[in-house]
């Protein structure tokens, strides 16, 4: 076990968006959460890289445990920079262009000298398909291709797991593809990864377990087969006879 | 305006013209870094939301956006020796205006920064960035960029305020100008040509301004 993090519980004001929620990452693992919109995924997914600040709860991270509610800002860096995080809205740094996004985690939270950074960036940035991008600036990119660079971003700096908060919710349907794609080679590499989606046939194709979230809990967790074809739960048969259009 | 008002014009221009550079830029220059260094320093203060600095920085703010600048200069020349402390004409002229200037840029700064988009600082953090190290590449160069404009706008005007200095006993061109009018009466040519060394040096500026912002548009949307 890699990760695996027990009884979440995270609240806006008097909205209870987790409501104990358990959790668990192998090495090598491929995890899809689906869930309606509001049932507290991408809580999840930000308050285990502590971008929220869960109320309780307790990671296990590379068998160290951490009470979420209470990691030291040392900690936090440690684990920062063990993950990577893709998210919704790529978050490129606009200032910086396509080679500088990518080598900026690389020289100056790590240290990595220049030559070496930029060689590591180039790599991840071919591996994306941007490799002839690489002086441009976010703004002369399209959505897709900006994403492609947010993933580079998160690879380069070789972590143990990706997190992805709906890598391709904010894109055309036809520059979709090209992103999933890229999280598709990702994953046959053996990267592990937690893909927060609404793209069932990504999540039934490449993930091999899901976990399915309902009101701030897991309402369902199996292998994707399993969970595609055989639902448990009454909810979750409803979510995909609703998503899947019949 | 006659021949002779001309003559006392052309006379005194230099005797003016060098209290521009050796009084007023200087006195401009100087102030305005002191006013950025305070303007970055507040901003970033209240965007971090600092317990305790920021309500102080707040009062700052609320003091020297709220009185008049002539008041400020009169106050601290001709009010602090009263309670002991003397300072020079010229320094308290530079720590008035870099003061006021000051709370008027922290104003800019704070919105420019509030601008930025705040999923780049979270990428920053998933890179393993500090908030320091954020701050200082990502979002205040960015922040700066916006600001620019703004920014140049108050050295402009500051540029010009100066000339309240006079008030305090500076000796920058528009002393010069009074005194050489207390001399020759020729009101109407000398403050003429002290508001036309102005408009020189406001002219400059503005076109410092227009290359400025050609300079930092290389990642800009359009």
């Amino acid at each position: 076990m890699m990760l695996e993090v027990k009884n979440i519980t995270k609240s806006f004001g008097s909205l209870e968006v987790l409501r104990g929620v358990d959790f668990s990452v192998n090495q090598g693992d491929v995890v899809a959460i689906l869930g309606p919109s509001g049932s507290g995924k991408t809580t999840l997914l930000r308050c285990m890289n502590y971008l929220e600040t869960a109320d309780s709860g307790t990671m296990v991270f590379d068998g160290v445990s951490y009470d979420l509610s209470h990691t030291s800002k040392r900690d936090i860096g440690i684990i920062r920079k063990k993950t990577g995080f893709v998210f919704q809205n790529y978050n490129l740094f606009r200032n910086k262009n396509v080679l500088n996004n990518v080598t900026e985690g690389l020289i100056i939270a790590r240290k990595i000298p220049k030559a070496e950074a930029h060689e590591t960036a180039v790599k991840a940035l071919e591996k994306v398909g941007l490799g002839d991008r690489l002086d441009y600036y976010p703004y002369q990119l399209s959505g897709g291709q900006q994403q492609r660079v947010a993933i580079a971003r998160a690879i380069a700096t070789n972590p143990e797991i990706i997190y992805f908060d709906e890598p391709t919710s904010a894109l055309d349907p036809e520059l979709t593809g090209e992103v999933l794609s890229v999280m598709r080679n990702l994953a046959r590499d053996g990267m592990t990864m937690v893909v927060v989606t609404h793209e069932i046939g990504f999540a039934r194709e490449v993930s091999n377990r899901v976990v399915f979230m309902d009101g701030g809990v897991v309402a369902e967790e199996a292998p994707s087969h399993e969970f595609f074809e055989h639902p448990k739960e009454e909810r979750t048969r409803q979510f995909l006879r609703i998503i899947s259009g019949n | 305006m006659d021949l002779q008002s001309l003559q006392v014009a052309q006379e005194s221009f230099w005797r003016i013209f060098s209290a521009g550079v050796t009084k007023t830029i200087p006195l401009t220059v100087i102030s305005f870094i002191g006013a950025m260094i305070l303007a970055v320093s507040c901003a970033l203060v209240q965007y971090a939301n600092v317990w305790g600095l920021k309500q102080f920085v707040r009062f700052y703010i609320w003091i020297f956006r709220g009185t008049p600048l002539l008041v400020q200069l009169c106050t601290l020349y001709f009010g602090f020796p009263n309670l002991g402390i003397v300072i020079d004409a010229w320094t308290s002229a530079v720590i008035v205006f870099a003061l006021n200037c000051g709370a008027y840029c922290a104003e800019t700064m704070r919105s420019a920064l509030e601008s930025v988009p705040l999923g780049q600082l979270e990428a920053g953090y998933c890179v393993g960035m500090s908030w320091f190290q954020i701050m200082y590449r990502i979002v205040l160069p960015q922040a700066f960029r916006t600001a620019f404009p703004p920014l140049f706008n108050t050295l402009i005007s500051l540029v010009k305020d100066t000339s309240l200095a006079s008030s305090i006993t500076v000796p920058e061109m528009m002393t010069q100008g009074m005194r050489v009018t207390g001399r020759t009466y020729e009101f109407m040519a000398i403050y003429l040509e002290v508001g036309l060394i102005y408009l020189l040096f406001s002219t400059v500026l503005t076109k410092l301004q227009t290359w400025g912002e050609k300079k930092l548009k290389t990642y800009e949307n359009k």
